[in-house]
């Protein structure tokens, strides 16, 4: 049992390297193949952190008028947390408001100077409004126009912004959408390259199994070199493909910071290689061994 | 040891029939050396396939010591074949493996011991006059050599049947004369042979028993027989 397990393992090395220029051929599309799925890893992490950072930006900010009480406006804020569209409300009162202010122009000296002068705070509380989903910005925006506390508001920055709002919520789901069809189109281009290379591969061995099975080589002890070699079909080229990936992503990573300031792609797969490489490590022995398998299959029936 | 009752083969090629074999009866003794003559077409390489797993016959029984090649499963079809030892026109040895490894492979197969492979195998290249061209692959070595790596890899299981399948097909007259020597040898050590072949002077000088086939039937069978076909 042990000494043909041995002996498939064997066989399977040694096909692999005696055949090294079909094997070199089938390794290369393998790598090509996984590659592409390190791209959609990648782009799957840019498009999420992209959208993320534009749904950031989308908000909608309620400022009182001078005179609404603190109490009330918390109150607003509670029944405003209790709605299910609302993600996060953040409330700045008027110090805090005039405290970012004065941090947000701390350079500008004549500013400073005019807010010194004033005997009184100017500026307004605010309530800030997250949405779960940028969709639904119109559906809070309801709600605020037809409650009750209207008469403390001073203004709703959202029907300022709102064809904006609405329409960024859109390009995001689309965006999303697409983005997992393509995913899809793109995996599904790779395993059927990959297969139909390693089937190749079999294909020209052909004769070989049927000798083989002539001389009375039980399916399993043919088919064990076949998976062998899908194994290390995938684990050379689960490597091979991050260390590719390497330059590649240490050259475009200063250039995708400037579309995206949030990412740094770099830090990104540094901190997450070991993830990475055992992700396409897994995927690329799973699809040389399955490959292999279903490719073997045809030609074990004499 | 071989039974074939009734045996027919019956090729369907696109709703087209082809009658490969009919009504074919015959039995084969342990330790017997039998010629299965014919033209090419005749019917004999059909025959092989049938003993060896590779088709079903259609109708009739076929029965190899206690395997019934009617009701074998396709997982036990290496069981049987590890009982027989086949040597084709056309060598088939595994072209990436070496002189060695062709012959260690049906030891392998078989799951013996790397002990055994050891003893054996070098022993089974000298019996073939190849231990100098232990390590070379197929594609360094004559057609002569092919045939006797495939020779010692047929008998290396000590097989209770040899089939050559016309081993001298694609010999030199030289080569074929050793190719027939090798297997009367094999004979004499006590195996069953079962030689197909079209040629007259072989068949002659073996001067055994001699099965001719004719357009899938088979018209004489002879102990001591002659080519005698037309």
């Amino acid at each position: 049992m042990i000494t043909t397990f041995l002996r498939i393992i064997k066989y399977g090395f040694l096909s692999f390297w005696r055949n090294a220029l079909l094997s070199t051929a089938t390794l290369s599309v393998i790598i090509l193949a996984l590659l592409v799925f390190e791209g959609l890893i990648i782009s799957n992490v840019l498009t999420k952190t992209a959208l993320t950072s534009l749904q950031e930006k989308i908000d909608i900010s309620i400022y009182f008028k001078n005179d609404t009480l603190e109490d009330d406006v918390l109150k607003i804020k509670k029944s405003l947390e209790g709605l299910a569209e609302v993600k996060k409300v953040e409330y700045i009162s008027k110090d805090k408001a005039l405290e970012i202010f004065k941090e947000k122009h701390k350079d500008d000296p004549a500013i400073k100077q005019s807010l010194e002068e004033l005997e009184e705070n100017p500026l307004l509380a605010s309530l800030n409004i997250k949405a779960n989903d940028p969709q639904k910005y119109g559906i809070i925006a309801d709600y605020l126009d037809k409650t009750d506390f209207k008469t403390w508001f001073e203004k709703v920055t959202y029907a300022q912004n709102a064809i904006v709002i609405e329409r960024l919520g859109k390009i995001i789901d689309t965006a999303e959408k697409g983005a997992f069809v393509l995913i899809i189109f793109l995996a599904l281009i790779a395993i059927l390259i990959t297969f139909n290379t390693i089937r190749l591969a079999i294909y020209s061995n052909r004769e070989e199994i049927g000798i083989m099975r002539l001389v009375g080589a039980s399916n399993s002890f043919i088919r064990g070199p076949y998976v062998i070699e899908g194994i290390i079909y995938g684990l050379i080229a689960g490597i091979f493909s991050v260390i590719i990936a390497l330059p590649i992503i240490y050259f475009l990573s200063p250039y995708i910071q400037i579309f995206i300031a949030e990412m740094n792609l770099w830090n990104y797969f540094t901190s997450n290689f070991i993830g990475i490489l055992i992700y396409q490590l897994i995927f690329g022995v799973a699809l040389g061994v399955i490959s292999s398998v279903i490719a073997v299959r045809k030609y074990l029936k004499i | 040891m071989i039974i074939f009752q009734n045996v027919s083969k019956i090729y369907n090629n696109n709703s087209h029939k082809m009658t490969a074999l009919e009504e074919a009866s015959f039995n084969i003794n342990p330790k017997e050396f039998v010629s299965l003559v014919g033209k090419s077409g005749a019917g004999k390489s059909t025959i092989i396939k049938l003993l060896i797993g590779e088709e079903k016959p259609s109708k009739g029984r076929v029965i190899f010591k206690s395997y019934d090649v009617n009701k074998i499963k396709q997982r036990e079809l290496p069981q049987l074949r590890r009982h027989i030892g086949v040597i084709f026109q056309d060598f088939r040895l595994l072209p990436n493996k070496n002189t060695y490894e062709n012959v260690a492979f049906a030891l392998e197969v078989a799951g013996r011991p790397q002990s055994d492979i050891k003893e054996f195998v070098p022993q089974a290249l000298e019996m073939v006059g190849l231990k100098n061209k232990i390590g070379n692959f197929p594609r360094e070595l004559s057609g002569g050599e092919k045939q006797r790596v495939a020779i010692a890899r047929a008998m290396i299981n000590h097989p209770d049947l040899i089939i050559a399948d016309e081993p001298t097909g694609n010999l030199d007259p030289i080569n074929s004369w050793e190719i027939i020597r090798l297997l009367l040898k094999i004979n004499e050590l006590g195996t069953t042979v079962v030689l197909a072949t079209h040629n007259k002077e072989f068949v002659n000088y073996i001067n055994q028993r001699v099965i001719s086939v004719e357009n899938g039937r088979i018209i004489r069978d002879e102990e001591k027989g002659k080519y005698i076909l037309e």
